[in-house]
């Protein structure tokens, strides 16, 4: 049943369908309703969790590494500079194999401070070995929890996830919804089951040194998982099609794409944007499409290059900034990666940074520019700031 | 009471000669019993007992990061609540990773009273790193961040308070051992476990390599340092001391004497005004304790 929910709410609703055992999280807007909410919802015997109410980020996630080794599913929720002061810990859940799943609510990085949105904070960290999911809507996002905790917690992946969206304009929107009901989701996604664990009866010792001898295997092997992952993610997103109507099986999707000569790359919120963009250029003549990255972490390469391979020109968009990088954003290397040996031209355009609109008339403006075959820069600068 | 005859901290570990960790881990276990999850910090005592793929300890052991293991036992405890789940959730860490840098963590998890025993075993330097000064460290001891020199006398600050910081966290146990006193230290930790709530030890383990000692002198040292009042041991409930060891006190000169990381203190003379700083610490642990033996 379809109900107006704010998106931060609809996450928090998705969760608590999870029945994780522990949530340990810290407020910092945009992400601050989401652990309000869970915080009720504990405080009501609404979700049956231990709510640890800590200190910093950096212990929200400490704590999440602590429960998960114990055996428990558990979540936590961050944006911006909270996933910085967490990202030592990021590294070491992923390198201790935990199945945490965070729902990051994409924000600028300071300095200068901004609350506003773009995907500066998680795509910095996207050699962590979590994989990474970005939602266009609040429907998209809410589901993705789902999918996300039943790929991670496969015992043939083992991996930490990101749930992305786009802070206030996902987070704080109110959006029709569909939230599924507790049977069916624990129909879906049974109680977790780790691989091994912290226990008396069977003293296992968890997070040892290496030495030169073992250490390089052990990043193979959290990478071979991360390949192993996008089949999970796939398949956990076409049962949740089969139950719930909504298909996720695809990494990317595709807009428009099967006879269009320029494409747009994008991630999350701004897909819609892109997408109507496309349907007034279409109505001009001119034959655009998009392709839309749901999974950035583990990058669907041999999706992206199908889905891309008639096109001249494709043209990425980028929230972020890889400073000091030739193409200047952090997907556009992975498309053009993915495109070698085409000749299909590849830029890069940042844009949107801290919160700046992107509006449909910028999309054409970048097309108009990729064409050209102006790219791999800051698009939309206000010179007279400068 | 615990089966204090079971080695749960078994052999196999690369500590050097006379360690006063590798005995510390050794006594705590035995203190705790097998009903337990030991939470490690990055450190010696990480590096020297579980060398992947071996490991010298006997109940289940996590390590995560140098600085977070009070928020890693925290997240155990929570879980282990929510299971009706019964074991021990015990940290061992260093004291640069306890006095220093996980000072954030610790002092959460005891404000927010989860039901765990935090024990540092104080070799008073990271040692790990190459024996840089941290917290602990004593005044006037040479480390390599703090060396002593033609203008220094090695570390320039007295010893964090870190018992008094932590009970005035409303911590339900704090006490202080040394590794050279092995029933008192097991008692101490047995009654730590069993006391609800969040409770702290720091225990005295002389480190051979760092202080600069022959390794079959680690209990004769960690004596010395009790005999001259510059460690105590005692015990605190809800903030109030209860009890401190009483000693017939000597003076500082000879433990001070036996290290190497006090050596410029007597060489190429004796520095007699700083041993007198020092000598005026042990007077004043003396003096807050009442460990004087009335003669
Ligand atoms: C964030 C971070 N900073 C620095 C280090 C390097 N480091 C590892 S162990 C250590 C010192 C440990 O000292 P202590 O806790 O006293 O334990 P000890 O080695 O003396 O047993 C340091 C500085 C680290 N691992 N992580
Ligand atoms: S350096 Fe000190 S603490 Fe480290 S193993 Fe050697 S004696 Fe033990």
């Amino acid at each position: 049943m379809l109900q107006i929910m704010e998106g931060s709410h609809a996450v928090a609703e998705a969760v608590r369908l999870c029945r994780p055992e522990v949530v340990s999280a810290y407020p910092i807007t945009p992400q601050t309703h989401i652990v309000e909410r869970l915080a009720e919802m504990v405080a009501d015997g609404d979700l049956d969790a231990e709510y640890i109410c800590v200190e910093s980020e950096f212990s929200a996630l400490s704590a999440c590494l602590g429960s998960s080794a114990a055996g428990s599913r558990v979540y936590s929720a961050t944006s911006s500079q909270g996933l910085m002061l967490m990202a030592e810990v990021v590294f070491n859940v992923a390198g201790m194999r935990q199945p945490i799943i965070m729902s990051i609510a994409n924000r600028a990085l300071g300095a200068p401070l901004s609350i506003w949105n773009d995907q500066q904070d998680s795509l910095s960290l996207r050699d962590s070995g979590w994989f990474q999911l970005y939602g266009e809507d609040v429907q998209e996002m809410t589901d993705q929890h789902f999918i996300a905790y039943k790929a991670a917690e496969r015992h043939d992946v083992l991996l930490p996830g990101f749930v992305c969206f786009d802070g206030f304009i996902l987070s704080h929107t109110y959006e029709p919804v569909d939230i599924p009901t507790q049977e069916e989701i624990d129909a879906y996604l049974p109680k977790y089951v780790p691989y091994n664990m912290l226990d008396a009866k069977n003293p296992i010792s968890m997070g040892m040194y290496a030495t030169p001898e073992y250490y390089h295997e052990f990043r193979y092997e959290i990478d071979r998982a991360m390949d192993r992952c996008a089949t999970a993610l796939s398949e956990a997103g076409k049962e949740f099609g089969e139950m719930f109507g909504r298909d996720y099986s695809e990494h990317i999707e595709s807009y428009r794409m099967d006879d269009a000569d320029i494409a747009f790359v994008a991630l999350g919120s701004l897909c819609g944007t892109v997408k109507d963009a496309i349907d007034e250029m279409r109505a001009d003549g001119i034959k655009a499409g998009l392709v839309k990255i749901r999974t950035y972490r583990p990058f669907p390469k041999n999706d992206i290059a199908k889905a891309l391979a008639g096109v001249a020109t494709v043209a990425v968009l980028e929230k972020n900034i890889s400073i000091g990088s030739a193409m200047k954003g952090a997907v556009g290397p992975e498309v053009l990666h993915a495109l070698n040996g085409t000749g299909i031209s590849v830029y890069s355009y940042v844009t949107g940074l801290g919160g700046r609109d992107i509006r449909k008339k910028d999309i054409r403006n970048i097309a108009e520019l990729a064409v050209k075959g102006e790219g791999d820069m800051f698009y939309g600068l206000r010179e007279e700031v400068l | 009471m615990v089966d204090k005859s079971l080695e749960l901290f078994d052999c196999g570990h690369r500590a050097c000669g006379g360690c006063g960790p590798a005995l510390a881990a050794k006594l705590i276990l035995k203190g705790t019993g097998e009903d337990t999850i030991v939470v490690a910090s990055t450190g010696c005592m990480e590096v020297f007992s579980t060398p992947y793929p071996e490991t010298a300890w006997k109940v289940p052991w996590i390590h995560s990061l140098f600085e977070n293991a009070a928020a890693v036992a925290s997240g155990i405890e929570a879980s282990l609540k929510h299971n009706n789940r019964t074991e021990k959730v015990v940290c061992v860490c260093g004291d640069g990773a306890t006095f220093d840098i996980g000072m954030l963590c610790i002092s959460g998890a005891f404000e927010r009273g989860h039901d765990i025993t935090y024990i540092c075993y104080d070799n008073e330097a990271y040692m790990n790193t190459g024996i840089q000064r941290s917290g602990a460290t004593p005044y006037d001891a040479s480390t390599t961040t703090s060396p002593a020199g033609k203008y220094s006398m090695g570390n320039s600050r007295p010893k964090k308070d870190l018992p008094q910081i932590l009970a005035a966290h409303g911590a339900t146990y704090v006490a202080t051992a040394s590794v050279a006193y092995p029933m008192d230290l097991m008692k101490k930790v047995e009654k730590a476990v069993n006391t609800p709530g969040a409770c702290y030890i720091q225990i005295h383990a002389p480190c051979s390599t760092g202080w600069g000692f022959e390794g079959g002198k680690t209990i004769e040292i960690g004596k010395m340092a009790l005999e001259c009042g510059l460690w105590v041991n005692y015990e605190m409930e809800n903030g109030r001391l209860v009890k401190a060891k009483k000693v017939k006190r000597v003076p500082v000169d000879a433990y001070l004497k036996a290290q190497k990381r006090f050596r410029h203190l007597f060489k190429p003379a004796p520095v007699t005004d700083e041993i007198a700083k020092i000598q005026a610490i042990a007077d004043a642990n003396a003096e807050k304790y009442g460990i004087d033996i009335e003669l």
